[in-house]
């Protein structure tokens, strides 16, 4: 046994007089001092990255057998389904990813939302998940075309026209995007590319540089308090924990309870209603028939919403241009979040009335508009997405205001449990 | 930090048996992965067995068929090629008795085959996989005392009437004889016998 | 152009809602997976009536002797056509062209419909058809209507007629109170009863949804052992978990 341990040891040696091992290993891992009293929330980083592991390991094996050609890829998808041994598993591990990965991204960005987690000093780290974010979307996007369904083309065709808004050069842009005159074979071979190849290496090379970043300034947790300021006499942070062990055994238990969910939905439930996998998606792309509601999937529907809520033409510039203006800038506004924020504290455990009021206000707007972005509009649809677009917007445009009015509490100097 | 004393066996004990599980659950969640990569339906479709009617073939032809992708010889040997099967007399052979070989165990005979006059072979060398070429007379390649029999032109390799290797050849074993079995006097079923499915 | 088909897009979401919203109320289908039986009398029904104008091309013959719990040889006698071979998928011998010729639009491919459309809504149309002169087909459907698909099941469903809301009420009296909308009543039998026959289609329908996810026989036995390995290993990693955190204060 020792000798084995031994040769291993050596092994080890050899490598780190060649290459930083043990230097990563403990400046992210077994030296990584980090707050010891991360909650519930705290979760949803790493498993973002299992998320991300297992689209592209199922990605990898769906590759091998899929067919990005208009004529074969919807039966290169139930060939998947049937014919390959266990596709119908990889494929819904695939598809079910995709939606839980917006779900733990979604819950890990609030988390920021919660604790400040994107003021001084982690503006940068807030900017790089932003990116990762919005690669994410694109990524989504490109994917969906892939089945080749109904819901797939249309959807490809809806968003590829919101660029036609642009003025002067839209029509031109939109044609270059799909290099055809409507979503066709083309766009399908050219959108294969970018799904499999050009974002995954953008969003691993982004999560490598987040992870960096916040490893460079340390993790924030539920009290906002930065524990590399109270220290004891070896340099290490009082309120500190290395993250291996503790977290490693702690992320483990939250990795498992994340793949029971997980695994609840790839069995029992792949479709999840229609909002993983939309019924009209089982029926091959017709050109000549649109189906008769068409919403995106569930993750863009907020966004959507804020697009459609967009009927008036302001300013002489038409209802299209500005829906596709706004829905922009909802999803670019969290880039200020960092700017936009005044308060002297970052947890909400210390902010004051108001900006607990006004968080609940928008996670009450997300969700929403997201629900009215699922249903085709009426009139009094339409009317209440315009009202919580405004409130949606509102909670950003007054964030500087509020934040410096709003009364905070005392923050503490150590961590509390 | 740790105030209490640690205990080091019990931690050892937790980790360990955690290790153990995650790691039997990684083995199998591998398991879908790998077994994907196996023949799916439509390549077992397509590789399914083929049925061949023999009975155009006339007496010293060989005709090709196709299955599994390989080519599959049928050969009407003629008696005289039979009779110089049976003759102790031909090339010094690698492996005369099939036992290094790959075949049903019908064709575990002097003539490889379940009727000695229809012979049936994957026509692929077994050297390096290529298709060795049909040489019923003595050409320069083979030699003047050739008796008839396949010729690898990749390598050299020479093989007898039944498909048996020569020795001092690059082969190592004999051609594979595919299972197949006769559905009537003219048809035989190619990729499945009468001991069953291979 | 593509303004245009925006436009068209942003509108259909605008103007209309899904086949069935504002129509009638669909019925129940019950289909289940359970009964192997159930399983294979849909299959049979699916290949005598369905198969003759619909394929089902993404699935193979083949699938049926361990799905269904059959033998190869009943397979290839009972539920193929003659020149096809076991490995093969379910396709329908009639031309695309011919059939777009006779029915106005080409017959869809069913591998999938139970996925598009749904069990129930499925159910409902099989139930659905109604005498009705003034259409080629000489029937409508209740809840497809003006469909170009013929009464295939008529001899054994019988003749249906629609009755208005208010004939209906007349003839049912109480009982039918809130249930607005027209009804469908038997003018002529069929070869079956009302009840032998919606267990043909639900047997037949049982068979669409076992056709357009074969895996869903297997995935909720798998999905029962991972889940029971997950809580097992989730005691393991949350006893090492306690037992490390003892450490922190």
């Amino acid at each position: 046994m020792s000798f084995i341990t031994k040769g291993l040891t050596g092994l080890r040696d050899w490598v780190d007089d060649r290459f930083p091992l043990m230097t990563l290993w403990n400046d992210h891992m077994g030296a990584y001092y980090a707050p010891k009293n991360f909650n519930f929330w705290y979760y949803f980083g790493v498993l973002s990255l299992v998320v991300l592991v297992i689209q592209i390991v199922t990605g990898i094996w769906l590759v091998m057998n899929y067919k990005p050609d208009a004529t074969l890829a919807f039966a290169s998808v139930e060939y998947i389904m049937r014919d390959v041994n266990w596709g119908w598993l990889i494929r819904y591990m695939h598809s079910t990813g995709a939606s839980f990965f917006f779900i733990v991204v979604y819950m890990h960005m609030f988390r920021g939302l919660l604790y400040g987690s994107f003021k001084q000093p982690r503006e940068l780290i807030w900017i790089l998940g932003m990116f990762i974010y919005l690669s994410l979307m694109a990524e989504a996007f490109f994917g969906y075309l892939l089945p080749w369904g109904q819901m797939s083309f249309w959807g490809a065709q809806v968003i590829t026209s919101l660029f036609g808004a642009v003025p002067v050069v839209g029509e031109q842009l939109a044609e270059l995007i799909r290099g055809d005159y409507v979503i066709s074979d083309i766009t399908l071979n050219r959108f294969f590319s970018f799904h499999v190849i050009a974002l995954p290496f953008a969003i691993a090379g982004l999560v490598v540089l987040h992870i960096i970043a916040l490893h460079e300034v340390g993790s924030n947790n539920p009290d906002g308090v930065e524990i590399k300021k109270l220290k004891d006499k070896d340099g290490k942070p009082l309120d500190g924990i290395p993250f291996h062990p503790y977290y490693t055994v702690k992320d483990s238990v939250g990795v498992v309870v994340f793949l029971m969910f997980f695994a609840s939905v790839v069995f029992f439930a792949p479709e999840m209603g229609g909002y993983f996998l939309e019924a009209n998606n089982f029926i091959p792309a017709d050109p000549m028939k649109t189906p008769l509601h068409i919403a995106p999937v569930w993750y863009f529907t907020p966004f959507y919403s804020i697009l459609r809520a967009n009927t008036y033409p302001f300013f002489g510039v038409d209802a299209k241009l500005w829906g596709v203006i706004f829905m922009g800038l909802g999803t670019m506004v969290f880039f200020l979040l960092p700017w936009l924020d005044r308060s002297p504290v970052k947890s909400i455990r210390y902010r004051g009335g108001i900006y607990k009021s006004a968080l609940a206000i928008f996670v009450v707007a997300f969700v929403v508009l997201g629900y009215l972005g699922i249903l085709p509009p009426t009139p009094g649809r339409t009317l209440t997405a315009q009202i919580f677009t405004v409130v949606y917007f509102l909670f950003f445009a007054l964030m500087p205001l509020y934040t410096k009015w709003d009364k905070t509490k005392p923050v503490p100097e150590r961590v509390t449990h | 930090m740790s105030e209490t004393a640690v205990d080091l066996d019990r931690r050892r004990f937790l980790t360990g048996t955690a290790v153990v599980i995650g790691g039997i659950g990684a083995a199998t969640a591998a398991v879908p992965f790998i077994a994907s990569f196996q023949p799916s339906a439509r390549a077992k479709a397509i590789g399914a067995p083929v049925e061949v009617d023999i009975s155009t073939i006339e007496v010293g032809q060989r005709v090709t068929y196709k299955w599994r992708g390989k080519p599959v010889w049928v050969l009407r040997r003629t008696p005289e090629q039979l009779d110089a099967l049976k003759g102790g007399n031909g090339p010094v052979l690698g492996d005369p008795d099939s036992v290094k070989s790959e075949q049903p165990a019908f064709a575990v005979n002097a003539w490889r085959s379940l009727k000695p006059e229809y012979l049936v072979l994957v026509g692929v060398c077994t050297h390096l996989g290529c298709s060795p070429s049909f040489r019923p007379l003595p050409d320069a390649d083979t030699g003047a005392d050739w008796k008839g029999g396949f010729f690898c032109p990749c390598h050299g390799s020479k093989f007898d009437l039944a498909g048996r290797v020569f020795a001092g050849v690059p082969a190592p074993t004999n051609l594979v004889v595919p299972p197949y079995k006769f559905l009537s006097d003219t048809r035989i079923l190619i990729g499945e016998s009468d001991g069953g499915k291979s | 152009m593509k303004t245009f088909i925006f436009a068209l897009c942003l509108m259909g979401c605008a103007g209309l809602v899904s086949a069935n919203e504002g129509g009638p109320v669909l019925l129940e289908s019950h289909a289940n997976l359970d009964s192997k039986i159930n399983l294979q009398r849909g299959a049979r029904t699916f290949v005598n009536y369905c198969l003759s104008c619909h394929s089902a091309s993404y699935m193979r013959y083949s699938r049926l002797i361990d799905d269904l719990g059959l033998t190869k040889e009943v397979v290839e006698k009972n539920l193929m056509f003659t020149t096809d071979k076991i490995g093969d998928p379910m396709q329908v011998a009639m031309k695309p062209v011919d059939a777009e010729a006779w029915f106005g639009v080409p017959p869809p491919d069913l591998s999938v419909i139970a996925r598009a459309r749904g069990a129930d809504w499925l159910y409902s149309f099989l139930l659905g058809f109604y005498k009705d002169e003034k259409r080629p087909t000489g029937v409508n459907n209740l809840y497809f209507p003006t469909t170009a698909m013929p009464a295939v099941l008529s001899r054994l469903q019988g003749v249906q007629v629609l009755k208005t809301a208010a004939e209906g009420e007349a003839a049912h009296g109480e009982g039918h109170a809130g249930h607005s909308g027209p009804t469908l009543e038997l003018a002529m039998p069929g070869t079956q009863s009302p009840e032998e026959y919606a267990a043909t289609v639900r047997d037949l329908v049982s068979f669409m949804v076992y056709l357009g996810e074969p895996a869903k026989l297997v995935r909720y036995k798998i999905g029962f052992w991972v889940l029971a390995f997950l809580f097992v290993l989730f005691i393991s990693t949350y006893l090492l978990k306690k037992e490390y955190w003892k450490d922190v204060h």
